[in-house]
């Protein structure tokens, strides 16, 4: 197992370095130079212009600047944001609770939802509830999630005036922050009606959020299940004369959900994805709204930051599904 | 016996002629067959052919000028509700445009950019994939890294990113996005001309003194075009998705290019006031995606020789 994961690693760290080149040499392997392109249309003076390449230590050799930068990031230095001037290491930690709140509800409601769906439209292979599953399923892949918030926020804002149309929780409860996520904390400060305005505001994110997810885990659920349900030993139960629903809870569930726990965690990709989206419309204050602001402020040393943390959460959340897996199916360990 | 014919066709470098004609006509009606039998993937199809000829004819199906703005036909609600009328079916939008003929228009734009982004990254990904299958060693470490970096990133901020730095547009964003669905395309080539390489038919080929690049692309690579079809059909409407999400975040094709997403982000701050400038672009986005996907599906079930008679 220990050297399992040494290969794992192994493979990781290059892939690191190769992010932290992109991330890092994205904006200086354009045409002009990274301050005439933060500036955009701005003017700016010659005296100006030197003055920042300086400040920035852009005017040092590339290599320098690059080494340079990934010492900084092995002491945690993200370099600061050229908007706020905050550390970029910082400002994620701050949004980030936001977004991992809302891409937990996502993963559980899909979870919740999808694997049972999944099972029953296996188990009732051809019937009109495993056609009905399948075709909403089909849908919610094929979705714009963009689209589904903004019809989601017509209805249940607009119409029926029952969910808030932004933000985390209403202006009129102030907290101070203890674990970034708002169900805790509103819990945690014991005002009268704080979590119910969380859980509100929650509702119509982690609907949109969860739409593809489930989707894509009901599918994959079903299809595992049709495969392990043709198996030996399931028919084997089945002939001992074994209650259907203790084949299918016991035997055959377990071994269907080895490729189900590969495909959860492949989602983390997808919904940082869907982050960006979401919270734009939602106006959640996380990482992938914050993304989005700053590639419009172009808050370059922002984006840098942000792309090496976002990937380096993706490559890790791979890492751990990667040894899960080899924990529960010891034969591909090798 | 029609691949062994094939394989032995290809093993002694024989194409055309009359009898290998006839068994790709019957490979072909095989594959009708199969497709057929599936009723959604024929009813996705018959939906996508529709949009083509919209977009095709787009000219002379539109009632107006995509970019008319009617003067006092603001934001007028469509034909069937109080104040609609039959020269706007779909509505208006906040300039007066007709919402029907931005929707006929925007099909142009979505299919293209299917069309571009998949050509771009098909082409691509299967020569960097042939290559790192064929060659294996140094070469395919390599390649193989690069591709894990660009996954490493989540598609849609990779792309944002891209086109950010590239400057917003509809071209730039299509080169965004056929970079980074082009690993998948990589990695699918890849596996399938490892899967084939070391087939008795490639051997006989080699022996009969193919070269290299006769060996990848004449002899492997028609044999690995099943999962290729199918992950095309799908990255061409995860490419219409993505465009359409760069358009939303104003880093696509930009105003008052009739493209969908765009559509929409115009559309945002009239959610609570028209309801249709918002539902229709946006219908029109997942019913090209949803047909796309059946059709994907369809292509999957009848291509897949494991699950045609299970």
């Amino acid at each position: 197992m220990f050297r399992f994961l040494l290969r794992r690693l192994a493979v990781l760290i290059p892939t690191f370095i190769g992010v932290s080149i992109i991330a890092f040499a994205f904006i200086r392997v354009l045409p002009g130079d990274p301050v005439a392109l933060m500036a955009g249309e701005r003017v700016m003076s010659p005296e100006r212009h030197a003055e920042l390449m300086r400040e920035l230590g852009f005017d040092r050799p590339i290599w320098t600047q690059y080494l340079d930068y990934l010492g900084g990031i092995l002491t945690g230095d993200f370099g600061n944001s050229i908007v706020t001037r905050r550390p970029v290491l910082d400002e994620f930690l701050t949004l980030f609770p936001a977004t991992m709140e809302l891409s937990l509800c996502a993963i559980i409601l899909s979870v919740v939802i999808g694997v049972p769906l999944g099972i029953v439209a296996a188990v009732r292979r051809g019937s009109w509830l495993d056609q009905s599953v399948m075709g909403f399923a089909l849908v919610g892949y094929s979705m714009p999630i963009f689209w589904w918030a903004l019809l989601l926020i017509i209805l249940f804002s607009g119409i029926l005036q029952w969910t808030p149309v932004s933000g985390r929780i209403s202006l009129m409860y102030f907290f101070p922050p203890v674990t970034g996520f708002m169900l805790i904390d509103s819990l945690l400060s014991g005002q009268e009606g704080a979590f119910r305005s969380a859980v509100s505001h929650l509702v119509l994110p982690t609907i949109v959020l969860a739409t593809i997810p489930l989707a894509v885990i009901a599918r994959q659920t079903r299809s595992a299940m049709l495969e392990v349900l043709g198996e030996d030993y399931v028919r084997t139960a089945r002939a001992k004369g074994l209650p259907p629903r203790r084949v299918v809870g016991l035997h055959a569930l377990r071994n269907a959900l080895i490729p189900v726990v590969t495909t959860i965690g492949l989602q983390v990709g997808v919904l940082l994805a869907g982050a960006i989206l979401t919270e734009t419309i939602f106006s959640w204050p996380g990482i992938g709204k914050w993304m989005v602001d700053s590639v419009f402020k172009r808050d370059y040393a922002v984006v840098q930051g942000g792309l090496l943390l976002i990937a380096g959460i993706i490559m890790l959340v791979n890492l751990i599904v990667d040894v899960l897996y080899g924990l529960i199916n010891p034969r591909i360990r090798h | 016996m029609v691949t062994n014919a094939k394989e032995a066709d290809a093993a002694i470098g024989l194409e055309g002629g009359p009898a290998v004609d006839a068994t790709r006509r019957a490979m072909l009606y095989e594959f009708w067959y199969y497709f057929r039998q599936n009723r959604g993937a024929v009813l996705g199809l018959c939906i996508f052919l529709l949009i083509v000829l919209v977009a095709i004819f787009a000219p002379l199906i539109a009632p107006h000028s995509p970019s008319a703005q009617v003067r006092g036909s603001f934001l007028v609600p469509p034909v069937w509700q109080a104040g609609g009328s039959w020269d706007f079916i779909l509505g208006t939008d906040a300039v007066g445009r007709d919402i029907l003929s931005r929707l006929i228009y925007g099909a142009r734009f979505s299919l293209f950019v299917g069309l571009v982004v998949v050509t771009l990254s098909v082409i691509s990904g299967v020569i960097i994939g042939l290559i790192a299958g064929y060659f294996r060693g140094t070469v395919d470490t390599i390649i193989m890294r690069l591709m894990d970096i660009i996954l490493a990133f989540p598609s849609l901020l990779l792309a944002l990113v891209l086109v950010a730095v590239l400057g917003p547009g509809l071209f730039n964003a299509m080169i965004a996005i056929a970079l980074v669905l082009q690993p998948h395309f990589v990695r699918l080539t890849r596996a399938a001309v490892m899967a084939e390489k070391g087939r008795d038919y490639v051997m006989a080929a080699k022996v009969a003194g193919a070269g290299n690049i006769r060996l990848m692309f004449k002899t492997i690579l028609p044999n690995c075009t099943a999962p290729l079809i199918v992950q095309g059909t799908l990255s061409f409407s995860t490419a219409i998705l993505e465009a359409a999400a760069l358009g939303f975040l104003g880093m696509g094709a930009q105003p008052p290019t009739p493209e969908w997403g765009t559509m929409l982000a115009e559309a945002r701050e009239f959610i609570l006031r028209a309801w249709w400038v918002v539902t229709f672009p946006g219908l029109a986005i997942l019913i090209t995606v949803l047909a796309i996907n059946l059709v994907g599906d369809g292509l999957r079930d009848a291509l897949d020789p494991k699950l045609k008679r299970s």
